[in-house]
């Protein structure tokens, strides 16, 4: 028996006015003429909340890019599903955030670059740093759950300590300092953003102290990169068993970077109902549980817990994504995620 | 907190609900699912801000004759003011 997911990531848009080097989205980014629309979306929510789905992470891209957000929050409120909006907050003002809770919007995570002006918009691609302090300002006065995002890399993370005084200064209930994981547009820019190992053990330190300072008012969540320590993280807290991801065209996924794996063969939600894919796809079944495994994760105690690792960084570094993780220092391939930091220019997310 | 002024209420931004999927009252809260047993489900349906919690422990006595209500329910919703659960 399949136990249902708990969570949707909805890829609303890949359309964004940031171009992060670190984005998550893959670099074939779809375009906006073929985006499900409104009524598609609906009824995913609906399949979703029927199927056991009770989170949704609304996202992009930029999620305020969609005019008909309000509608699909709306679905989703009706599915029962318990929703966040990811912004840059670039494009929310008061009026849109007013309409989006009262359609049902439970909560929101903002994202930063860094702590001043010119070193986020530096990152961002461009001038987006007073759009956010504003958009902070119009989350926290909506008294909505309020979640900050930054992730950290070479170029920020000796600014630990005025990033975190920023997210408090800004009131945010949580703050996600989520060590950059190398995918997607983060693998292209791997030397620019690779920090050095002194820097994270600086940085934890930074960060263990605010956490006692804090008292967990906000909470400091301090999110190590799996290649730093050694250890593969449970991607997407097993393949098929936690979330599931719907791309703007539509295309599920069993995490977002899965529409990398060559010869994945991914459904799609137009053609088939999302149960469906869920329990009966291919696709989703490839990598779920332990039988598909190799050595070294076939005999490793581990298994049950780490899954393997992440299958889409095992493709994106050996080109098999059934390998174990090379992020798992008991992998043959570890050795293709030993830190090699040096400086690089931005490669910026852009259509291609 | 004095039990006979306290109306405990769960906080703005947390939703609890029924999951008719898992068949369980659950909590909903940014970047996290809490499972209730159904003992917890019971008692965070009376936490609406109206009720006191000496009021919540009366209620559940009557349901309940022959359980610890006196002694579990101020221990649970202390639990629940210490998570950062009420408002």
């Amino acid at each position: 028996m399949i136990r249902p997911p708990w969570a949707l990531l909805a890829e609303v848009t890949h359309a964004c006015p940031l171009h992060c080097p670190y984005c998550s989205n893959p670099l074939q980014l779809v375009r906006r003429s073929a985006e499900l629309g409104t009524a598609d979306w609906a009824r995913v929510l609906d399949e979703a909340g029927e199927l056991g789905v009770v989170q949704a992470h609304i996202s992009g891209g930029e999620p305020l890019l969609r005019p008909d957000l309000t509608e699909i929050v709306t679905a989703a409120d009706r599915a029962g599903i318990y929703t966040q909006l990811v912004t840059s907050g670039v494009g929310l003002t008061a009026n849109r955030l007013a309409e989006l809770t009262t359609a049902g919007l439970n909560s929101v995570q903002l994202s930063v670059q860094d702590a001043t002006p010119a070193r986020s918009d530096h990152i961002a691609g461009r001038d987006s740093f007073d759009d956010k302090c504003r958009a902070a300002a119009i989350i926290r006065e909506a008294d909505l759950p309020f979640g900050l995002n930054i992730v950290l890399h070479r170029l920020n993370l000796d600014h630990l300590d005025d990033i975190i005084r920023l997210a408090v200064t800004w009131g945010a209930d949580r703050v996600e300092l989520a060590n950059t994981q190398f995918y997607g547009w983060a693998l292209r820019n791997r030397r620019a953003l690779m920090p050095g190992q002194d820097q994270l053990a600086a940085a934890r330190e930074t960060v263990a102290a605010w956490q006692k300072r804090l008292g967990g008012v906000p909470e400091l969540i301090w999110v190590l990169p799996d290649w730093a320590d050694g250890v593969a993280k449970p991607c997407m807290g097993g393949w098929g068993t936690t979330s599931v991801t719907v791309a703007p065209d539509g295309t599920a996924l069993p995490c977002p970077a899965a529409s990398s794996i060559d010869g994945l063969d991914a459904p799609n939600v137009r053609d088939l109902p999302l149960r469906w894919i869920w329990e009966e796809s291919a696709a989703f079944g490839r990598y779920r549980g332990t039988a598909w495994m190799p050595e070294p994760c076939r005999s490793c105690p581990s298994k049950e817990t780490d899954f393997g690792g992440c299958r889409c960084q095992a493709y994106a570094l050996t080109g098999d994504a059934a390998r174990t993780d090379p992020a798992c220092r008991l992998s043959p391939d570890h050795h293709l995620v030993q830190p090699t930091p040096g400086t690089a220019p931005l490669t910026y997310r852009m259509p291609q | 907190m004095n039990a006979a002024e306290w109306r405990p209420r769960i906080r703005r931004g947390i939703v609890l609900r029924w999951d008719g999927v898992r068949e369980s009252d659950i909590l909903l809260m940014p970047e996290r699912v809490v499972v209730l047993n159904p003992q917890a489900g019971q008692i965070l349906r009376l936490c609406d801000g109206t009720r006191t919690a000496a009021d919540i422990s009366t209620i559940l006595a009557e349901r309940f004759p022959n359980a610890p209500v006196a002694t579990e329910v101020p221990t649970f919703l202390r639990r629940i003011q210490d998570q950062g659960w009420f408002a």
